[in-house]
């Protein structure tokens, strides 16, 4: 199955697709961050792949790591087909400043919220999204809670029900 | 020949504290509201197999306005603690809170930046109830100690504290 | 005479007894129909990700059991298998077997607390009494286990906490008894109740090209009758040794999902009667000295042993740097953990695939024209788990 996507991504996109890893049997394909619309519209109306099924989006930081030469963030695409029962990813690599991507909501409704989480936690924004708020933390927290430049701990309760002895802030 | 002998049997002596304490002891209303895993264990205790209703409790108030006694099940987070707060503001006196689980007492096993690191930042606690998440006994225990509390308790020192937050 | 339609902005949660713990919805209603509905989540959210990319491997283990603290065992079974395949270690066949039957009994003790708080939600008060009474029963083969009623944490990294209990077969025979006899007595109560009929069926409706569209998974799934199960489609831990099916709705509403979990119980059922039935002898943990703790009792009187448990807890191992995502089919739907290891002693990056948060997308798809009334059932027939969605 790896060979036919690998060959339908270069036929189509030739010049798109920058590497390809597989490790433990699970087969990434790294893009180019401006194709990763096309490519998915593609590999959705394709009749024989018929990758239909948006499994998941999630993000990662490579601050301080090696890897951080091909970018900082990761944006990691689990896509799924139903028919074939296959599961594979396409990663891209997006700067560390101001990281941007185009959304994929206009492919699939699912993936409203998970984009959603992805910029509430890790701060990449997706251009073109109908509704990029926060989702889980509140609206005081500023930073973006899963880089790996904000602190675990730290605490600011907003009031106290003992106005003589506030709580401390722990950094 | 003391005065006691002279009151007629029909008669019962005793002080308004006494009274009050243990009316307000045998029929608190706990406020239905589940937070995390905690709240799991809490419907256990109020469920089939454990069932608080042999100790007079098991009337579980879906709203803050008629209930006496809140537990808060389970982890508060930043977000959520605001909206703790304001339920707790809405319960009517006299009232009184356990915290139950290592989350709510103390945060528990999540020492970082989204929970809040013991409920009694926000609301002053009567009981802490250990444990993740506590048994179903070890919260029922906890309540038969509030118990006991409530019953030492003075009417005379809550109208000097509720005067003074007034 | 001209008549101004308004609408109404109603303010449902974070504290609302059918909620089913802190999910706020705010609605705009025009009468008693929904225009719009918005879910407002994160009023749980707890930083579990972070937390446990700060631990080693096996500390993070115990935060799993907190995220759906529903189905304890599918999550622990989740990321152990992701660590599994990224430290790409074969675990012992007794384990597997073991694996399979807890995570069959969580599924069942998930859909038990699913289908009392649900037809409570719908007023049918009693459910809930006898659902948590037959639940009791397996709460106490996980406290035979592990000692604790909840957060078992017994699935460990290569294989399992401790020996099985001498009794485990016995408890687990009295589980299947037990709660065989229950799902006929909801089937009963339920299944041909008027009044739960009335407020299911047709209700919350979702048809198959939607649910794909909004990546469902699990029962959600399946009630609109797209035949997708991770234990058929990508088997883990063994299911394919397994004789199993899987049901599947053809209208995609609230009563053909509460149908599905019924049946899946009833499957669940036959999965454990196997499992007992053939439980293979082994070990309870794989031999692999530096990655896999020794058994307990040789750490005791082996000196090697003891180094080995020394390190693992104070330094961990390092995993490859690389990323694997594990699937394996929760009680609520398709549960994935992504693992980025690093070369590190910690993982770079832990991603839970929730998914109660991804079927929870779809409640104003569900709701969003049909009446106020509705939504109670929506949310309860979805079956989230705060502690999931917002983690």
């Amino acid at each position: 199955m790896e060979d036919k996507i690998r060959e339908f991504l270069n036929s189509r996109f030739a010049d798109a697709l920058i590497k390809e890893d597989n490790f433990r049997d699970q087969q990434s394909f790294h893009i180019k961050p401006e194709c990763l619309v096309d490519i998915c519209q593609a590999l959705m109306d394709d009749a024989d792949l018929k990758i239909k099924y948006l499994s998941d989006i999630t993000s990662l930081d490579w601050l301080g790591h090696e890897q951080e030469k091909d970018g900082r963030f990761e944006v990691v695409y689990n896509l799924y087909s139903l028919d074939h029962r296959y599961r594979f990813f396409i990663k891209v690599r997006l700067p560390d400043d101001k990281p941007r991507i185009q959304s994929l909501t206009s492919l699939w409704s699912g993936a409203n919220w998970m984009e959603r989480e992805v910029y509430d936690l890790m701060g990449i924004e997706f251009e073109g999204h109908p509704d990029l708020t926060k989702i889980l933390t509140p609206d005081e927290l500023e930073g973006y809670p899963l880089r790996k430049d904000f602190p675990l701990t730290w605490e600011q309760p907003a009031f106290s029900w003992n106005k003589d002895d506030p709580p401390e802030v722990v950094k | 020949m003391g005065l006691e002998e002279k009151i007629p049997d029909s008669i019962i002596l005793t002080t308004l504290d006494k009274m009050v304490n243990w009316a307000r002891k045998r029929s608190m209303w706990p406020f239905g509201f589940g937070l995390a895993c905690c709240a799991i264990e809490m419907i256990s205790t109020f469920a089939a197999h454990f069932d608080l209703a042999r100790y007079g409790m098991e009337v579980m108030r879906p709203s803050p306005r008629q209930a006496d006694l809140m537990i808060v099940a389970g982890r508060v987070s930043m977000k959520m603690a605001p909206v703790v707060r304001t339920l707790y503001e809405q319960m009517p006196n006299p009232k009184w809170v356990i915290s139950m689980g290592a989350c709510a007492s103390c945060g528990g096993v999540f020492n970082n930046y989204a929970i809040l690191q013991g409920v009694d930042r926000i609301i002053p606690v009567d009981i802490y109830v250990p444990g993740c998440p506590p048994r179903p006994e070890q919260l029922m225990d906890g309540i038969l100690k509030l118990q006991q509390k409530v019953e030492k308790e003075s009417l005379k020192d809550k109208r000097e504290e509720w005067g003074r937050s007034a | 005479m001209t008549t101004v339609s308004k609408t109404v902005e109603l303010n449902m949660g974070p504290q609302h007894p059918s909620t089913h713990g802190v999910l706020r919805v705010v609605l705009e209603l025009d009468g008693e129909r929904v225009v719009k509905a918005t879910p407002v989540i994160g009023y749980l959210h707890t930083g579990i990700e972070k937390t446990m990319e700060s631990k080693l491997y096996y500390k993070a283990l115990p935060a799993t059991d907190r995220m759906d603290y529903l189905s304890p065992m599918s999550n622990n079974l989740g990321f152990c298998l992701a660590v599994e395949k990224l430290m790409d270690i074969e675990i012992p066949e007794k384990v597997k077997w073991v694996r399979v039957c807890l995570a069959e009994l969580t599924r069942i003790k998930s859909h038990l607390a699913w289908v009392g708080t649900h037809a409570l939600d719908l007023g049918a008060m009693s459910m809930l009494l006898y659902a948590f009474r037959e639940r009791e029963s397996i709460i106490d083969v996980y406290e035979a286990c592990s000692g604790q009623r909840m957060m078992s944490s017994y699935i460990r990294i290569g294989g399992l906490a401790q020996e099985l209990p001498e009794d485990f077969d016995k408890l687990v025979r009295k589980v299947i008894k037990q709660v065989a006899q229950g799902i006929k007595d909801y089937e009963d109560l339920l299944t041909n109740n008027e009044i739960f009929i009335n407020r299911t069926k047709n209700v919350a409706v979702i048809s198959a090209a939607d649910a794909l569209d909004y990546s469902l998974s699990g029962p959600m799934l399946r009630g609109s009758g797209v035949n997708y199960d991770v234990r058929k489609a990508n088997p883990y831990s063994g299911y394919e040794y397994f004789d199993f099916e899987i049901p599947l709705g053809k209208n995609g509403d609230a009563y053909d999902r509460y149908l599905i979990r019924l049946e899946e119980m009833r499957q669940s059922l036959r999965i454990i009667q196997q499992t007992i039935d053939g439980m293979p002898e082994g070990p309870y943990r794989a031999h692999l000295p530096g990655i896999v703790l020794p058994p307990k009792e040789d750490v005791l009187y082996k000196m090697e042993s003891m180094i080995f448990h020394f390190k693992i807890i104070t330094e961990g191992f390092k995993a490859p740097c690389g990323g694997v995502y594990q699937a394996i089919e929760a009680p609520k739907g398709e549960l994935g953990f992504y693992i980025q290891g690093d070369g590190t002693n910690k993982p770079n990056r832990v991603r839970v695939r929730p998914p109660s948060f991804i079927n929870l997308a779809s409640l104003p798809k569900l709701v969003e024209g049909r009446l106020f009334s509705d939504v109670v059932c929506a949310i309860g027939s979805i079956d989230i788990v705060l502690g999931e969605v917002d983690r």
